[in-house]
């Protein structure tokens, strides 16, 4: 991680979101199907072995944003199968982003209990 | 009561089209990249720091970085400030991982007027729901197609 990775990340994560902000303002879609596509962006890019250069060239840029969900399912699958053959591909899916998931929902509950929705 | 001929028809049409603003997309896209460059900024940072103290390999670092920004999000969702913050920013707030937690935890709490298990626990992912139903479909059938290839 040398100090490229600091400039990277912002132009990286930037362009990302950026890319998104354009499809959702030149075409109907939701900010929901927008995301859905980002996902499957990401999914795809790891299938084709892309998405790790990126990340060791962007950091950040390329782990925050959503696309980094897909590439890290198919991660996890790739992974598990690796060691423990066909089956791992479904054994695997959920066991990079565990931290992601698992975090949003623990989070998301204490705050639906704890806090009050304003306006 | 009369009745527009086409041509006034037309005309009103071109005269609406003309007054009706188009959506700022240069304006948008820019805020959009600002915004989204720097939460990754500021993820990057929490990674350097979880490198720095917390002993995580780089390649590791990522996850608890991920974790960190989902409750920064959740934080800020809960005290009203991610949604008018979001309003501003469109997809610089979205696409990070941050907006992910974000519409988690404004429908948890949106919804929990219904109860804890229809409304907290029914609506949590009704936004997210599509992102991670298409993302795990996908990478089911991608991660397959690897397998095979590799294994040819």
């Amino acid at each position: 991680m040398s100090a490229w990775t600091f400039l990277w990340a912002f132009v990286v994560g930037g362009a990302i979101c950026a890319i998104g902000q354009v499809i959702m303002d030149t075409t109907k879609l939701t900010p929901g199907h927008v995301m859905s596509m980002l996902v499957v962006a990401g999914a795809i890019a790891d299938g084709l072995g892309v998405y790790d250069p990126l990340i060791k060239f962007a950091g950040a840029g390329a782990t925050v944003p959503i696309t980094s969900f897909g590439n890290a399912l198919v991660h996890g699958a790739l992974h598990e199968a690796k060691v423990h053959g066909l089956i791992g591909v479904i054994t695997g899916i959920f066991e990079v982003t565990s931290a992601g998931i698992s975090a949003a929902i623990v989070f998301a509950f204490l705050a639906a209990v704890f806090a009050k929705p304003k306006g | 009561m009369p009745i527009a001929t086409p041509e006034e028809r037309a005309r009103y049409q071109a005269l609406a089209r003309r007054l009706t603003p188009g959506r700022p997309v240069v304006r948008n896209t820019a805020r959009a990249f600002v915004v989204g460059g720097l939460i990754c900024e500021l993820g990057q940072v929490i990674q350097a720091l979880f490198v720095r103290y917390g002993g995580f390999k780089p390649a590791e670092a990522g996850n608890p970085t991920v974790a960190v920004l989902i409750l920064l999000a959740a934080i800020f969702t809960a005290i009203g400030v991610y949604d008018r913050f979001a309003q501003w920013a469109g997809a610089g707030s979205a696409v990070p991982v941050t907006g992910f937690s974000n519409t988690m935890t404004s429908a948890a709490m949106e919804h929990r007027s219904e109860g804890f298990v229809a409304g907290i626990g029914g609506n949590m992912f009704k936004v997210s729901g599509p992102v991670i139903v298409y993302g795990v479909v996908s990478a089911f059938f991608i991660a397959l197609i690897r397998y095979v290839v590799e294994h040819l």
